[in-house]
């Protein structure tokens, strides 16, 4: 099988071949979690409890004798559902706003360049923190809490891209034939951002997926007994003497993906567009 | 600059001012009614009720209701805690200084490991030994800091029991959580010291300096690395709001007695009153901080300070 020419150089790269096999494995462990996982995450052995990794148990058992693996490789499916959920909510709103802000400019423009700076004011995790105590613990309203304090970074690259390309002559013929603005704006602009906003939700994976499982890490987003790496680091703790492996495999597999994520996220910029600032 | 600096002192209260509506407004929105905070409705006569919510201004509109609010704020009021009883404006202050404790040695740290790695990075760019520090401060950078802080807790504290496992018990106590912050943090202040000491190498007047005659070292330290120094100092206060809030994280790992933890204890109760005041404070850190950051590096650099008021601060 011969590759496109453009694919060559990135296969050369062995960040992005590494970046692209470790989210192989975690995605293989999410979508055939039922087939990988020996056991339920949620069946119980207790005369096995905190026993060591074993070939009946590979990656040891918890408190209530849970298989560690399997609770491991059920979380990659609620790890990238948040990443994804997290990654769509922020850039729909970033991504609307900044190219409001850089199309029409002026006020437009200074109310939304200050709702941005005002979400930057704040560490992102405090604010999402703020969310979540008025709405309460739970998955979701973490989720929309971290996706609603984090878009700040999309609004305003896309923001000045939008500034550039709202002069190039083929807008300016758009709005000759008389177009209207919401369809230059995204059938004109915002095509020409794609490249930008495909890195910039690859490099985002990680942060979201790391914020959310923080916050189940506090017990203030999935509630036991989810197999939410979070929740298994936070159950780990009071185990941390006698039984180790249980603070330390989810910790890994929340690191492979977030690697993955990155490594992927740098590929793709160099792939695309070497000079792209993000 | 007394100009540019006040502008940026403006825009700096104005953002603790929205700051102050939003949190204000989510405690409008938050269901019951503030009345039983105070009061049981079911014991207490429904005249007495009415008298209380007048004493404390609750029959006000919520704009009036703010702006008492945020009068209080000014005083130094934060209220009292809802579970305890005690002012929140002293167990704040009780707990700040352990925080800033963390934020401190995080910024010492930054000093001592990351700017004389991004300097010996860059004497040496593209060398072996060059792309190795870099690959390794950008995969500490994908470390989450509640796991690394466990790791750290099983090694140096469990296995090898040469640092305290958590709480306060001295100063000894502080050098995990310590760790815990500021490594996964370290990649940007190694990158931007490399960036800044390659840049500066390629100026004029370090070629005189070696002109001159001056010894090697001496050109390192006292010409590079001076001048390298002032962007990573900016990026540091820039960047502190990011160390506070990783610190409210890493203080639950480390059952550190500071402000994170008490913000988790106070979100875990719900009790409003802390959640409240401590979002505040860090809010006015936050824009101190930055301000700082602004104010600094539009001192050295005019370019800066003109491109920061084209954006409209």
């Amino acid at each position: 099988m011969k590759l496109p020419a453009q694919l060559r150089p990135v296969l050369r790269n062995p960040q992005f071949v590494a970046g692209v096999i470790l989210l192989l494995v975690v995605l293989f462990s999410a979508l055939g979690a039922d087939m990988i996982a020996p056991k339920s995450f949620e069946e119980m052995d207790i005369p096995s409890s905190l026993a060591p990794p074993s070939r009946q148990y590979p990656l040891g058992t918890d408190h209530y004798g849970r298989c560690i693996f399997s609770r491991v490789v059920y979380g990659s499916r609620i790890a990238l559902r948040v990443g994804l959920i997290v990654v769509t909510i922020e850039t729909v709103i970033g991504v609307s706003l900044g190219l409001l802000a850089g199309y029409y400019g002026g006020r437009v423009d200074r109310v939304i360049s200050f709702v941005t700076d005002l979400t930057w004011a704040l560490p992102p995790i405090v604010l999402a923190l703020a969310i979540v105590t008025a709405l309460g613990p739970s998955l979701n309203n973490v989720v929309i809490a971290i996706a609603l304090v984090s878009w700040a970074g999309y609004s305003r690259l896309i923001r000045s891209k939008a500034q550039s390309l709202k002069n190039m002559p083929y807008v300016e013929a758009a709005r000759a034939l008389g177009e209207s603005d919401f369809s230059i704006m995204f059938r004109y602009i915002l095509p020409n951002t794609y490249g930008l906003i495909i890195v910039l939700a690859t490099l985002s994976v990680p942060a979201a997926i790391l914020s959310t499982t923080a916050l189940s890490f506090l017990g203030l987003g999935s509630q036991p007994p989810a197999p939410d790496w979070g929740v298994i680091l936070n159950e780990g703790i009071a185990y941390m003497h006698s039984a180790p492996w249980i603070s330390i495999f989810p910790g890994l597999a929340l690191v492979c993906t977030a690697l993955g994520f990155n490594l992927l996220g740098e590929g793709l910029r160099d792939l695309l567009d070497p000079r792209m600032k993000v | 600059m007394l100009n540019y600096a006040l502008r940026r002192m403006a825009f700096g209260l104005l953002v603790v001012f929205a700051v102050t509506i939003v949190l204000f407004s989510v405690m409008q929105l938050m269901p019951g009614d503030p009345i039983r905070l105070v009061a049981d409705p079911s014991r207490i006569p429904a005249w007495r009720i009415e008298e209380l919510r007048r004493s404390l201004g609750l029959d006000k509109p919520a704009y009036i209701q703010y702006f008492y609010w945020l009068n209080r704020l000014l005083h130094g009021d934060f209220g009292h805690s809802i579970v305890s009883g005690q002012s929140v404006s002293s167990l704040i202050a009780a707990r700040l200084p352990y925080t800033l404790l963390l934020a401190l040695g995080s910024l010492v740290l930054h000093y001592v490991i990351a700017v004389p790695l991004g300097l010996f990075a860059a004497l040496r760019a593209n060398s072996r030994i060059d792309r190795t520090i870099v690959l390794v401060v950008t995969v500490l950078r994908t470390l989450p800091g509640f796991w690394l802080g466990i790791l750290m807790m099983i090694l140096f504290a469990i296995k090898l029991k040469i640092f305290p496992i958590s709480g306060y018990q001295g100063p000894l106590s502080a050098v995990l959580p310590v760790l815990t912050l500021t490594l996964p943090a370290l990649g940007g202040t190694v990158r931007l010291t490399r960036s800044e000491v390659l840049e500066t190498i390629r100026e004029p007047f370090v070629l005189t300096a070696y002109a001159k005659g001056l010894p090697g070292r001496t050109v390192r330290v006292r010409h590079i690395l001076r001048n390298a120094l002032i962007p990573v100092t900016v990026m540091f206060f820039l960047s502190l709001p990011w160390i506070v809030g990783g610190s409210v994280i890493i203080e639950n790992v480390f059952a550190w007695p500071g402000m994170g933890r008490l913000l988790w204890k106070a979100i875990t109760n719900q009790d409003l009153p802390i959640v409240q005041g401590i979002i505040v404070i860090i809010a006015v850190l936050t824009v101190i901080s930055n301000t700082i950051g602004d104010i600094i590096s539009g001192v050295l650099d005019p370019r800066i300070r003109i491109e920061l008021e084209e954006v409209g601060g």
